[in-house]
């Protein structure tokens, strides 16, 4: 009977799944640019930057099926586990790694839970500023959480992940998301380098990230 | 089986022999080639035909499904050509919901205006109440930053991709004397001798054009230019029994048509350089977007409209 409920559970989050891919398909058009990487199979964290919610579902939509079934989204336990649907959403449909982004109230290590989903084969989708930006600025600074990977699993390819234009699709306190082109865009991977600082890692990978975002318009 | 039906088999079949002509060409230079270095040129070449095969067919599919095909076909080309467009316009979050509108209400309600006939709220509604109402719904939430530029490129959009677009289902419902339910062949009519025209124009001027039309734009020249508009106006001649203007009236519209979309394909030229891109979308394989395909379309239809109800209303 729970094997039943589980084959069940499963179904319902695949189908729940395309749902959300052709729904990103046919309102933003989203579309991958594999400009610095090949979608291959291979152990990657996807690291993005974050300005809506719709930009996990985004990364996560434009992965060929082959890499989607092995990618899981590192994400914040409070948001994600506020409702059962949301819940549901979380840990059935997106498969997320899921974190407690306060640290006072932390019970495990998130580096340790990205890098035992990473052992488990499973390459992952990551947001290094923390929440969502908000502001002017392109991008917020990094946590140290990326370079943490990058130094306990040194083999891993840490890809910079832009995603173009959500902020307009959907800013924060909108309902009705606007249906305008979304564009992924997927650079060449960095690795921790021998010796590099923290500080400079952040830096260079925060760079990498933002040259990817297509030129600032007047 | 109706005529008009009759007729627009016989144009499909015709359309897809000419189809069936190319693409034998593209295999005939395959062959010819290199087999290990395959020319992107060809390839892409190759691609546009796939293209335009689903392009036919969807058109030929709406057309022979009536009034309702036909505004569907054309409202999802205007959703996507909107979308192209309001992509890349200046906004703020302050105009969201009037892009909201624009999206799910004000363009949705253009088309059924034009599958319902109601030609005064269609000639209306976008040029005046859309043109009033959005700024005012703009301004409401209080940001002046760039505001005049955030309302016209949004108003622009619209005029464009949807009010423009939706003149060419707007054919269909044109009213002429003795002419019965033959004006669906008119959107035929105008989409083969612009969409040709374009592509003679293209291969044409490659070979023999020489003074560019405004070389900071776009490749086009004169000489292809004339000679694009030149073909439009003979393929026109020889579509004449599809239309109510006789041969001569035929290859006139097809000129005026033709000469109308490519200048409007350097118009949008124009803006696509300003805003650093080669291409709108990357919706339609090996063509780019459906503004990028279909811009010369969008430019001739309400021209194309206007002068045969002037002419032949």
């Amino acid at each position: 009977m729970d094997r039943l409920r589980q084959i069940f559970r499963r179904f319902l989050a695949d189908m729940a799944g395309n749902g959300i891919r052709l729904f990103a398909r046919f309102i933003t058009a989203v579309r991958a640019d594999w400009r610095g990487i090949a979608p291959e199979p291979g152990l990657r964290v996807y690291f993005a930057n974050h300005t809506s919610n719709g930009d996990m579902p985004m990364v996560w939509s434009v992965l060929p099926p082959a890499l989607r079934r092995r990618t899981r989204p590192v994400a914040a336990a409070d948001y994600w586990l506020k409702t059962p649907l949301r819940a549901f959403a979380g840990r059935d449909v997106f498969r997320a790694v899921l974190i407690d982004r306060r640290p006072e109230h932390r019970t495990s290590d998130p580096v340790a839970a990205m890098v035992a989903a990473l052992d488990e084969g499973s390459s992952l989708i990551l947001f290094p500023e923390g929440g969502r930006n908000m502001g002017p600025e392109p991008l917020l600074p990094f946590k140290a959480g990326l370079y943490n990977i990058g130094v306990q699993r040194p083999q891993v390819d840490l890809v910079p992940t832009w995603i173009a234009n959500l902020n307009s699709i959907m800013p924060k306190g909108e309902i009705i998301p606007l249906p305008l082109i979304c564009t992924v865009t997927f650079g060449t991977p960095l690795h921790v380098k021998p010796g590099e600082s923290k500080e400079a890692f952040l830096a260079r990978a925060s760079e990498a990230l933002r040259t990817l975002a297509p030129e600032a318009r007047p | 089986m109706s005529a008009t039906t009759a007729d627009l088999l016989t144009l499909t079949l015709w359309i897809c022999v000419l189809l069936i002509a190319l693409g034998l060409f593209g295999e005939a230079m395959r062959r010819r080639g290199d087999p290990d270095r395959p020319s992107p040129a060809l390839e892409s070449y190759l691609m546009r035909v796939q293209s335009w095969w689903a392009m036919v067919i969807l058109l030929a599919l709406a057309l022979l499904l009536g009034r309702a095909g036909v505004v569907v076909l054309f409202g999802f080309a205007s959703f996507a050509a909107l979308r192209e467009f309001l992509t890349l316009t200046a906004k703020a979050q302050a105009d969201h919901i009037a892009l909201a509108l624009a999206f799910f209400v004000i363009l949705p309600l253009q088309f059924v205006f034009v599958g319902l006939r109601w030609e005064g709220a269609s000639a209306t509604f976008i040029p005046i109440y859309a043109f009033l109402g959005l700024p005012i719904l703009s301004a409401l939430r209080g940001n002046p930053q760039r505001f005049l530029i955030r309302v016209a490129e949004t108003q622009w959009g619209l005029m464009i991709a949807v009010f423009c677009v939706s003149y060419v289902p707007a054919l269909m419902m044109l009213d002429l004397p003795d002419h019965g339910d033959r004006a669906i062949l008119l959107i035929a009519f105008l989409v083969i001798v612009v969409q040709l025209g374009d592509l003679l124009e293209y291969f044409i001027g490659r070979r023999i054009g020489r003074r560019r039309i405004a070389p900071g734009l776009a490749p086009k020249t004169w000489e292809g230019m004339a000679s694009g508009v030149a073909c439009a106006a003979a393929i026109g001649a020889a579509l004449s029994w599809i239309t109510p203007f006789g041969p001569w009236g035929a290859a006139a519209m097809a000129a005026a048509a033709s000469a109308a979309g490519q200048f409007g394909s350097l118009v949008m030229a124009a803006i696509k350089r300003d805003r650093g891109i080669k291409d709108w979308s990357h919706m339609i394989p090996g063509q780019g977007g459906v503004l990028d395909q279909f811009d010369s379309v969008v430019f001739a239809a309400p021209v194309f409209y206007h002068l045969a109800r002037t002419f032949w209303g």
